[in-house]
This record gives C-alpha cells, structure tokens and sequence, in this order.
C-alpha cells in the first residue's frame, strides 16, 4: 500500500511490523525490576520503608522510653518493628504508589501492553517481596548491632511475613483501588500512624485498656507483631492463631480488591 | 487480504452511569490511516479505548484485526501499540528507561536509541516524566505506541498542543509507519491533521458516525461550493440566475458583495464572468472555495468543530 506514496530515507522498511509479546517471566521480571526501582528512587517511600523502622529500632533500644517489659528492649522491639516494615510497604507503600499509577494512568497504558493484569500483579508483589527482604535483612543487622538475641522457628517467621505481606497488600491495593490518589496518601499515612501506635509495634498491647486489647489484637499488624514477637522473643512454635487473623485478612482483602479494583 | 478491514464496530453503546458517551456508533476501518474527527465529548476516546480492549460495550459487536479486543485481548494485544491522550508513564521514571521497559515487553521492539533520536527525546537526559515539558511527553507517549512494532497503532489526540514543528514530526512518523505497512486509527479534533493524513476520514458527533469516507469523497459528497464576488450594490439576481445551471442559487448577502453556490467548476466561473461582462460589471475579488471538512461538520451537525 506503499506503492505510489513518496520514499522516505528514513523509513524504508524501519517500521514494519514485526509484534509479539516478549516470553511471561522476562516481562514479570522487567516489571518488578521497574517497580523496585521507581520505589527506590522516591524519597518518600524511603522514608517510610527505610528510615523510620530503622529509627523506631535504633532510638527505642538505646533509650528508655516505652517499658517494653522484662529482658532486653530490643527483643521487644524488633519483632515490632520487622512488622512495621512489613506494613509500610505491602500497605502503605504499594497503596500510594499503586494509586498515583491508576491516577497517573500507568495501570491504563499497561493494562493495553502485551503483559496481563495478573502479570501485573504478580510483578508488584515481586517487588514488594525484593523489598522486604532488603528491609529485613538491613533491620536484621542492626537489631543484631544492638544485642537481638532472635529465637524460634525461621519458618514460622516466614510464614507470618508471608501471610502479612498478603493480608497488607490486599488492603492496600483495595485503597489504591477504589479511592482517589490524593485520598489513598492521606488515608494510607494515616493509618500506618495509627497501626503503629496500636498495633503492638513498639507500645506493647497490654499497656492498651482490656477492652480495647481484644479489638486491637484482631487487626493485622497487631497479628503479625504479636506472632513474630511469640516467636522470635519466647520461641513459641507456630503462631496458629495469628496466622490464622493474617490469612482471614488476606484472603477478604484481596478478595475485595479483586471485586472493586478500577483501572483508571 | 490487505484489505480486510483493521477494525470493525457495529452498533457500540457504552454508557457511564446515565451518561451515553457512545451511541450505536457504527465504523469500518480499512488499513491505512483512519482519523476519527469529532468534537471533545463525542465518544472518541471511549470509542478507541473500547478497540483497545480497555473498556466492555454494554452493546454491539467490536473486531479489531479479526479478534474480540476482550475475549482475546492476550492474542490482540502484542498486535496494537497504544498512545493514550495524557498520562501513562511512572511520574519517577525517565524517558529512555520507560522507553526501554514497554520495549522489553515486546518480542521484537524497534531499535530504542534510534526511536529516541527520530523523537528528539534524547534531550531528555534523566529528567523524570513529571518534568518533561508536554511536547517531550507527548513524543514518549508516541515513541511507547511504535516501540513494540505494532500492526495497528491507535493515537488518542497525538498532536492536541504541540507547537507546529513537533507536530509535523509527528506527522511525519505517522506517514512513515502508513509506508511501512502499520495501520493507524487516530482521533483529532483538528482539521487539517484528518485532512493531511488520513485515507479515510470517520466524523463523529454525540456518540455516532455521522459521515465516512475518504477526505475528497466527504467534501464534494452532498457539499456545495461557493463562488463569491464584489460589484456594485443591487445587480440583477433573477437575470444573473438565468444565466447560471438550474441548481444554481445565487444572493447578494450584504450590498455589492454576492455568492453563488452550486456545482463550481471553470464553466460556471466563466458564465458568471461574462454576465458581468454584459452587464458592465467588473467583480472583484473573485474568489472560489472548495469545501473543507468544517464545513462539511458544519452542515452535518450545525455546530462548530471547534466550540
């Protein structure tokens, strides 16, 4: 069709179409090496995901300004604290971020790109998984820097940031969802805050009047802090009942986000 | 078998709420360069974005190369390369690497650095997408829908607020995939964009194709010329009629200035030159004009293109 038309030096073929989509896993990994990086590279994430756990764990076990109870207060604290980081980014994080893409029209442009929606997502929770780990592992160092003597079964941790990651990543991409950006980052920050203040984190649940404590102990931070703390400071086995409130918000979390998550 | 047409629409309603963005709306697209024309609002964009796979009609039937952008949307969608009106880019990310990753998405993606340079986006530099200027994010936008090597790219206002230069780069780029054998469906509420690229030319209006077909077919189908000149006030219009073909109409609109509308060819001009001539007339500023496609929106729906 071609015929006719004016050559172009700079045409000449250079456009035909070749299309295809790139093999499954290379455009998951493109993806999750794309989010990971654009998360690395905002600030404010940081912040939340990086400097504040570390600042948490390193002033409240140099300084006594919560009792955390008998034995050492980092003990206490890092189990807490590995929950929070746990929370900043497969909540809060990955809420705002993902909210700004819907906003931004990202989700839209890719929703039309040959990597499908499962895709998608599948790659988020990869980069939310990269990012954990290098949480945990820089949390883990300085706890140890700080005298955490970790106890209990590494599987069991496991498995507890595992269904916390889940049960944090539903609620946060049912937020990211079905709110506007603007709502999601008010909403988002607002209750990281309150979930660090009453979820166990760093003031522990028994300092909380009783009748608020049965509440707060089914929220999932409070879960997840409660069941790493079970294991890694008294070396209890596997936290049933916790991972038992993680996988009941896991699975209605992301249920829901399923049902409600918009595109655009 | 080339033509077989890139996308086929029959009866499309979609609506928002109690909104009907489009209406029955009914297109046939052949493979070249297809502008869909219409005012802000007509159901452009929803009607692209429903061939696109992004969003369900509520009814009628959508094919876009032979397949259900929906139910087959994983087949469909490494075929068609998409550039959306504004946005779709990670607000942190810089040009190239974004370039780069929807490249990664595709089995056998344009040459990226060479794209960059055809676009001048090499100026970017590692200015992130929320600091480029809207012509550079334009350009990337554009650069994301060609990258993968489409069969069928679909533009969604590609030049709405470029400078002219950009524009005819973009314009540019556009004939050149046409050369290569990519087939493109844009929408455009500028005229002379549908009138300088496109082979077939859909006019929208309130959620329907009113009109289609090639540029020339929409303005001398149904449309009638104007032939218009100056003399002195108060000529003879029921003499200067006689002279002229039977569907011929002629009027003074304000004193000394007349037009005559009809099929206008040289004879026509010719006739009305010597009945001046007889009549001892000398008109000035004897002008003709061709139809254009705003007029030809203009009389279709009564309203301006550009309201």
């Amino acid at each position: 069709m071609s015929a006719g038309t004016e050559v172009r030096p700079t045409s000449a073929g250079t456009y035909t179409p070749r299309p295809g989509a790139a093999p499954l896993p290379r455009m998951i990994a493109a993806q999750a090496a794309l989010e990971t990086k654009m998360l690395l590279r905002n600030g404010e994430q940081l912040l939340l995901t990086v400097v504040i756990p570390t600042l948490l764990l390193v002033l409240f076990s140099t300084v006594d300004i919560v009792d955390t109870g008998s034995g050492q207060a980092v003990d206490f604290l890092a189990p807490g604290v590995l929950a929070l980081a746990v929370m900043s980014t497969a909540f809060t994080g990955q809420a705002i971020a993902t909210g700004f893409e819907r906003r931004y029209g990202v989700l839209k442009r890719l929703g039309t790109s040959p990597l499908p929606r499962w895709g998608l997502m599948t790659a988020k929770t990869l980069s939310v998984l990269v990012t954990e780990v290098l949480q945990v592992v820089l949390l883990t160092v300085i706890a140890f820097a700080l005298g955490w003597s970790p106890q209990g079964n590494p599987l069991a941790v496991l498995l507890l940031l595992i269904l916390g990651t889940a049960a944090f990543s539903g609620l946060g991409l049912l937020m990211a969802g079905t709110l506007k950006a603007e709502a999601t980052l008010a909403a988002a920050n607002l209750v990281f805050l309150l979930l660090l203040v009453g979820g166990g984190v760093i003031v522990p649940l028994d300092k909380f009047p009783e009748a608020a404590q049965s509440v707060l102990g089914l929220l999932p931070i409070s879960a997840l802090s409660d069941g790493l703390r079970d294991v890694l400071q008294h070396g209890a086995g596997m936290p049933w009942g916790d991972l038992g409130i993680l996988a009941v918000w896991a699975v209605v979390g992301l249920g829901a986000a399923g049902k409600f998550f918009r595109w655009d | 078998m080339r033509n077989e047409p890139v996308v086929q629409v029959h009866g499309l309603i979609k609506r928002y709420g109690t909104k009907t963005a489009v209406d029955g709306l009914d297109l046939a697209a052949r493979p070249g360069i297809t502008a869909v024309l219409g005012p802000n609002g007509a159901g452009k964009t929803t009607t692209v974005e429903t061939c696109e796979g992004y969003r369900k009609p509520d009814s009628g039937t959508v094919r876009v190369l032979g397949l259900d952008p929906v139910r087959q949307a994983a087949e469909l969608r490494p075929r068609i390369g998409v550039m959306l009106q504004s946005g779709g880019v990670y607000s942190g990310a810089r040009a190239d690497e974004m370039l780069r990753h929807v490249a990664k998405l595709h089995r056998q993606p344009l040459d990226v650095d060479a794209l960059i340079e055809r676009l001048g986006l090499g100026s970017c530099g590692r200015t992130t997408y929320r600091r480029l200027s809207g012509g550079q994010q334009q350009r990337l936008a554009l650069a994301m829908a060609v990258v993968g090597r489409p069969e069928l790219v679909f533009l969604d206002e590609p030049t709405a607020g470029l400078d002219p230069q950009a524009r005819r780069a973009t314009w540019d780029l556009v004939r050149d995939l046409r050369a290569d054998g990519v087939s493109v469906i844009l929408t455009t509420h500028y005229m002379d964009e549908a009138e300088q690229l496109a082979d077939d030319v859909a006019i929208i209006d309130a959620g329907k194709v009113i009109a289609q077909g090639s540029p020339e077919e929409l303005c001398r189908g149904g449309a009638e010329n104007t032939l218009r000149f100056t003399g002195r006030p108060g000529l003879d219009i029921a003499s200067l009629l006689k002279a002229l073909p039977s569907d011929c109409a002629a009027a003074e609109l304000t004193p000394g200035a007349y037009r005559v509308s009809g099929k206008v060819d040289p004879q026509l001009l010719a006739t009305v030159t010597s009945w001046c001539a007889q009549h001892g007339v000398m008109p000035e500023k004897i002008s003709v004009e061709r139809h254009t496609l705003e007029d030809v929106f203009l009389e279709l729906t009564g309203k301006e293109l550009r309201g």
